[in-house]
């Protein structure tokens, strides 16, 4: 479907004459998309709260400049965030790194979840025998009804 | 009372005391990683003597302050004649770095509130700038004789902080 | 003058609802009933007080009164009407007067229609309103007053922010706060039934159409609040996980586990003190949201700009308020009796672990919305949480949630006939299996989140299109069962547009000439060129693009980038062709040299699906709340007189 397009496209353009297809604003698409990954997890410095990869401001322009040099250089993306945290700190990736000062964070929502659940079940069963016990009538209570029967019966 | 009717009640407290805690923070604050760590090398042209250059090599063995600055930097003005002050007084080596500035532009904030730098060095693209986890304009760093980076100062230099922090890390340095 | 009386008419308001919350609370507990009718007189007085110093707001706004320092700051004599008058809540003091005006407007809704309640208990509900009331009336007057003047008074004003000059500003902050300050209502219920000692069937009867009301408002809000972002901020995203943003989501969580909670305990009489602590984390969520947005402890783009000494205010606040009901909470709730008994498999346990798994999730967010400040406060760093957190967490616990929604209306009460429901489940289950490969490989590619997106999508449409089938057998249900239908298909719509967009968008950024052009998802974008055009208080680029699809003429889109007045930032405005299975998105970048500018250019699939479902769960709340049984109890006052008479 894509090369019929393309085709129509070429065909469009040879007959228009002077329209061609647009090219990538990047220099390179294939660093761009690479960098949009990694940029997008992190933090514009200079912002309030904005990603690196879409933040217009003059820092977050520089520091994309950067990162696409070291991806060139054929940096890895875990290469990539040292850079960035040797010099700014963990504060700049939004995804945070796992280390002992964010086991609760990472592990917090599932440990909970678990726990929650557990803790429901175990109450629910706990639950039933109470509600149960309540519905059952004190001794007082069985001892006044059965007379109270005994009574209806003469 | 239950105890475990008590739980919501304990779990927000504990919320307050952190939001409270909070209160005294600033989040835009970002603390240096790379203090206590080797300043990052460079080597660029001066400012004003520009055939000359600067690297922070040239300072082994002494104490020093980096102040980066810039013509177009509003909050520098703030601290310009505190630090104006403190290089007429000669206690440390007070270097500049001119930051995504335009020569003519550095020069002419030079003349007008003068220069309190022995020498600035010139960072035209910014990236001695980011080798340095700088994210604003002003910032000061300092320096110690074997080059670790103890200090850096987020912000204009204040009276406050000059006689709180700074001097007295200065003079803790020196004596090392 | 105006701005005088407006502030005037604000002590006043808080004189009376002072008045409010004490007098009939006392009443109410001592038996002195002459206080008791105190409350819907005062509670009327209290609205009419505030709704004139709203007005007073606006007007002082409608007329460019510059002399009014908030007016200076947040409006411009060039600025259009409509953006003027929604100025009035573009900053703090506004936007916090318009807090107190909606939970004016709730209060006198309750006032008015609750004449079949126990006047103790609306004597209770309205005392508790009047106590947040004044608590945030002497938050406003004491530290952001928005009548304050300034002499000499400016010449033109400061003009309001260009990326809120839009209809969403109109919009979505109302539509936001009659939801976040509507639970107040519950949490007044949910008071009043803790301080009587009265916690049965009937206070969940009379809190539901209350929850479910706000709880309509605050999805909308929501709603409103992501597609406003997506237009408006030219970027195609429309959810950050922003602070501001979580601050709104986690009482919606908690909402929505409530008006689940509320059924049960209205129909079955159980969980009524899960309940009342539901309700309680409701109301408290949108305070510390109002806290986390205005007192400067985390960044946000929304942020007002910050005051650490209104921070501490209303911390003091949100504990007195929340710490004195959660006491209360502790003292009286053991005392409530436990309602009927519910075997371990059954439509209660699925709605409980429902809830559970809601609240898990809004604790989540809270979790990592706060980490950060937790940390620091520890002196342990500083580090941020941002999306890719939230994204990893979410995902995973929503998912049990959706796979309960179509089993449990299938789950008897008491005790669930797994056979019978597995009867009914199976084709569901094979349908999404079938959808979860199929769809995806269909759009373009197969991935684990595109596959569980799907398969979870459907698995909930086809139960709701099973459960339909067989209840229109017995004749046409009642309204709420609409309700249940339509808000669990606003999810599953929902998950669609999300799973499908985030799965299959594509994004070109490009350099075009007049006459270039550029293929993104099947259409084809031919750049015509630039023309200068005039706004009221802008001057723009307007760039136009053919769109094609196929050979044939789809629509023709003109973004624009627009220098106002008085910002130095331009502003890029983009255009949208907006359909039901697509969006079309073009932006303009930079100018560049010659001709050519920067544009951007996105294929969004299937991305209105994702405010189409928050509609639908609007118009599901909407139904539920208009069932019958809600109006019998309008009527029934009528009727009692009725059959007195025959």
């Amino acid at each position: 479907m894509k090369r019929l397009f393309a085709l129509l496209m070429i065909a469009l353009a040879l007959g228009t004459g002077w329209a061609k297809e647009a090219v990538p604003l990047a220099e390179d698409p294939v660093v761009e998309q690479r960098l949009i990954a990694i940029s997008e997890e992190m933090r514009c410095l200079v912002c309030q709260n904005e990603s690196l990869a879409g933040s217009r401001a003059e820092l977050a322009q520089d520091l994309r400049r950067e990162l696409r040099t070291l991806i060139k250089q054929g940096k890895t993306d875990a290469e990539i965030r040292d850079f960035m945290v040797e010099r700014y700190g963990d504060f700049v990736l939004y995804r945070p790194r796992i280390k002992p000062q964010t086991w609760l964070l990472w592990g917090g929502p599932f440990l909970l979840m678990i726990v929650a659940v557990a803790v429901l079940l175990t109450y629910l069963r706990r639950r039933n025998r109470a509600v149960v016990d309540e519905d059952r009538l004190s001794e007082d209570e069985a001892s006044r009804a059965e007379a109270l029967l005994k009574e209806g019966e003469r | 009372m239950k105890a475990k009717f008590l739980i919501p009640l304990a779990a927000f407290g504990v919320l307050v005391a952190f939001l409270a805690v909070g209160l005294t923070r600033d989040p835009h604050e970002i603390p240096s990683p790379l203090v206590s760590k080797a300043a990052p090398a460079f080597k660029v042209p001066q400012l004003v003597a520009a055939d000359k250059a600067f690297s922070p090599a040239d300072l082994k063995g002494q104490v020093w302050m980096l102040n980066v600055w810039a013509s177009w930097c509003v909050a520098c003005r703030v601290e310009h004649p505190l630090l104006v002050e403190l290089g007429r007084s000669k206690i440390v080596p007070l270097i500049g770095l001119d930051y995504k500035d335009k020569r003519e532009d550095a020069l002419k904030t030079l003349a007008q509130q003068g220069n309190p730098y022995d020498l600035s060095a010139v960072d035209t693209d910014g990236r001695i700038g980011i080798e340095y986890g700088v994210y604003g304009v002003p910032e000061t760093f300092i320096i110690d004789k074997n080059g670790i980076i103890r200090h850096k100062q987020i912000g204009p230099v204040t009276a406050e902080a000059l006689e709180k922090t700074i001097l007295p890390l200065i003079a803790k340095l020196k004596n090392s | 003058m105006i701005a005088e009386l407006g502030h005037f008419a604000l002590i006043l308001a808080l004189c009376v609802a002072a008045l409010l919350g004490t007098l009939p609370l006392l009443g109410a507990h001592y038996h002195r009933r002459e206080w008791v009718v105190l409350a819907r007189p005062a509670a009327q007085v209290f609205f009419l007080l505030v709704a004139a110093s709203f007005v007073a707001l606006a007007w002082s706004f409608y007329v460019n009164d510059f002399s009014v320092t908030y007016v200076a700051e947040h409006s411009n004599s060039l600025l259009p009407t409509m953006y003027r008058l929604a100025a009035v809540w573009g900053g703090h003091e506004g936007s916090l007067l318009l807090w107190i005006f909606m939970l004016a407007g709730w209060t006198v809704a309750v006032a008015q229609l609750s004449h079949t309640l126990d006047e103790t208990m609306v004597a209770r509900v309205l005392g508790v309103l009047g106590l947040v009331a004044t608590g945030l009336l002497l938050f406003v007057l004491l530290t952001s007053n928005p009548f304050g003047r300034m002499l000499p008074a400016a010449e033109n004003g400061r003009d309001l922010n260009p990326l809120l000059q839009d209809p969403g500003l109109v919009f979505h902050p109302p539509m936001l706060y009659m939801g976040y300050v509507g639970f107040s209502v519950a949490f007044a219920f949910a008071i009043a039934a803790l301080l009587s000692g009265r916690l049965d069937a009937a206070w969940a009867r009379w809190s539901r159409p209350w929850t479910t009301t706000a709880w309509i408002f605050l999805t909308l809000g929501i709603g409103l609040g992501s597609w406003w972002a997506y237009y408006e901020l030219g970027w195609g995203g429309w959810w950050f996980w922003d602070p501001v943003e979580n601050a709104s989501f986690m009482p919606w969580l908690i909402g929505t586990a409530l008006i689940h909670s509320l059924a049960v305990t209205e129909k079955r009489g159980s969980f009524k003190s899960w309940t009342v602590l539901l309700a309680i984390g409701a109301f408290s969520l949108s305070l510390l949201g109002t806290f986390l947005v205005r007192s400067g402890v985390l960044t946000s783009v929304h942020a007002f700009a910050t005051d650490p000494r209104r921070g501490i205010f209303i911390l003091v606040l949100l504990a007195l308020v929340i710490g004195s009901s959660l006491t209360l909470y502790a003292w009286r709730a053991p005392k409530v009796a436990l309602g009927g008994s519910f075997a371990l498999l059954s439509r209660e346990t699925m709605l409980l672990i429902g809830n559970v798994l809601l609240v898990v999730a809004a604790g989540s967010v809270l979790l990592g919305t706060l980490y950060p400040l937790i940390v620091d406060a520890l002196s342990l760093g500083k580090i941020s949480v941002g999306p890719p957190y939230f994204n990893t967490v979410f995902v995973p616990l929503m998912a049990p949630v959706l796979f309960l929604m179509a089993a449990a209306p299938l789950a008897r009460w008491k005790h669930a006939d797994v056979k019978q429901m597995a009867r009914g489940l199976w084709i569901a289950a094979v349908l999404a299996v079938g959808a979860a490969i199929a769809i995806p490989l269909a759009m373009g590619g197969w991935t684990v989140l595109t596959g569980l997106g799907t398969m979870l999508a459907i698995w909930v449409g086809t139960s709701m299109g099973l459960q339909i089938a067989k209840r229109l057998k017995s004749g046409i249900p009642p309204l709420s069962f609409w309700g249940m239908q339509l808000g669990h298909l606003g999810i599953a719509v929902f998950v669609v547009g999300v799973t499908l967009v985030g799965g299959f968008q594509e994004e070109k950024d490009v350099r075009m000439e007049p006459g270039d052009t550029v293929l993104v998802g099947g259409h084809e974008f031919k750049f015509m060129g630039v023309t200068q055009v005039q706004g009221p208080n802008y001057s723009a680029a307007r760039g136009q693009f053919e769109v094609t699809q196929g050979g044939r003429r789809s629509s023709t889109l003109y973004p624009e980038k627009r220098n106002y007045v008085s910002s130095s930032m331009p502003m890029t405005e983009a255009a949208i062709d907006a359909g039901l299975t697509r969006d079309v998105y073009v932006s303009l970048g930079e100018p560049l040299e010659g001709q050519a500018w920067a544009v951007r250019v996105y294929f969004k699939p299937f991305v209105d699906w994702i405010w189409g479902g928050c509609l639908l769960m609007a118009l599901g709340g909407l139904c539920a709340v208009s069932d019958r049984r809600y109006r019998l109890r309008m009527r029934a006052p009528a009727a009692a007189l009725q059959g007195a008479t025959t």
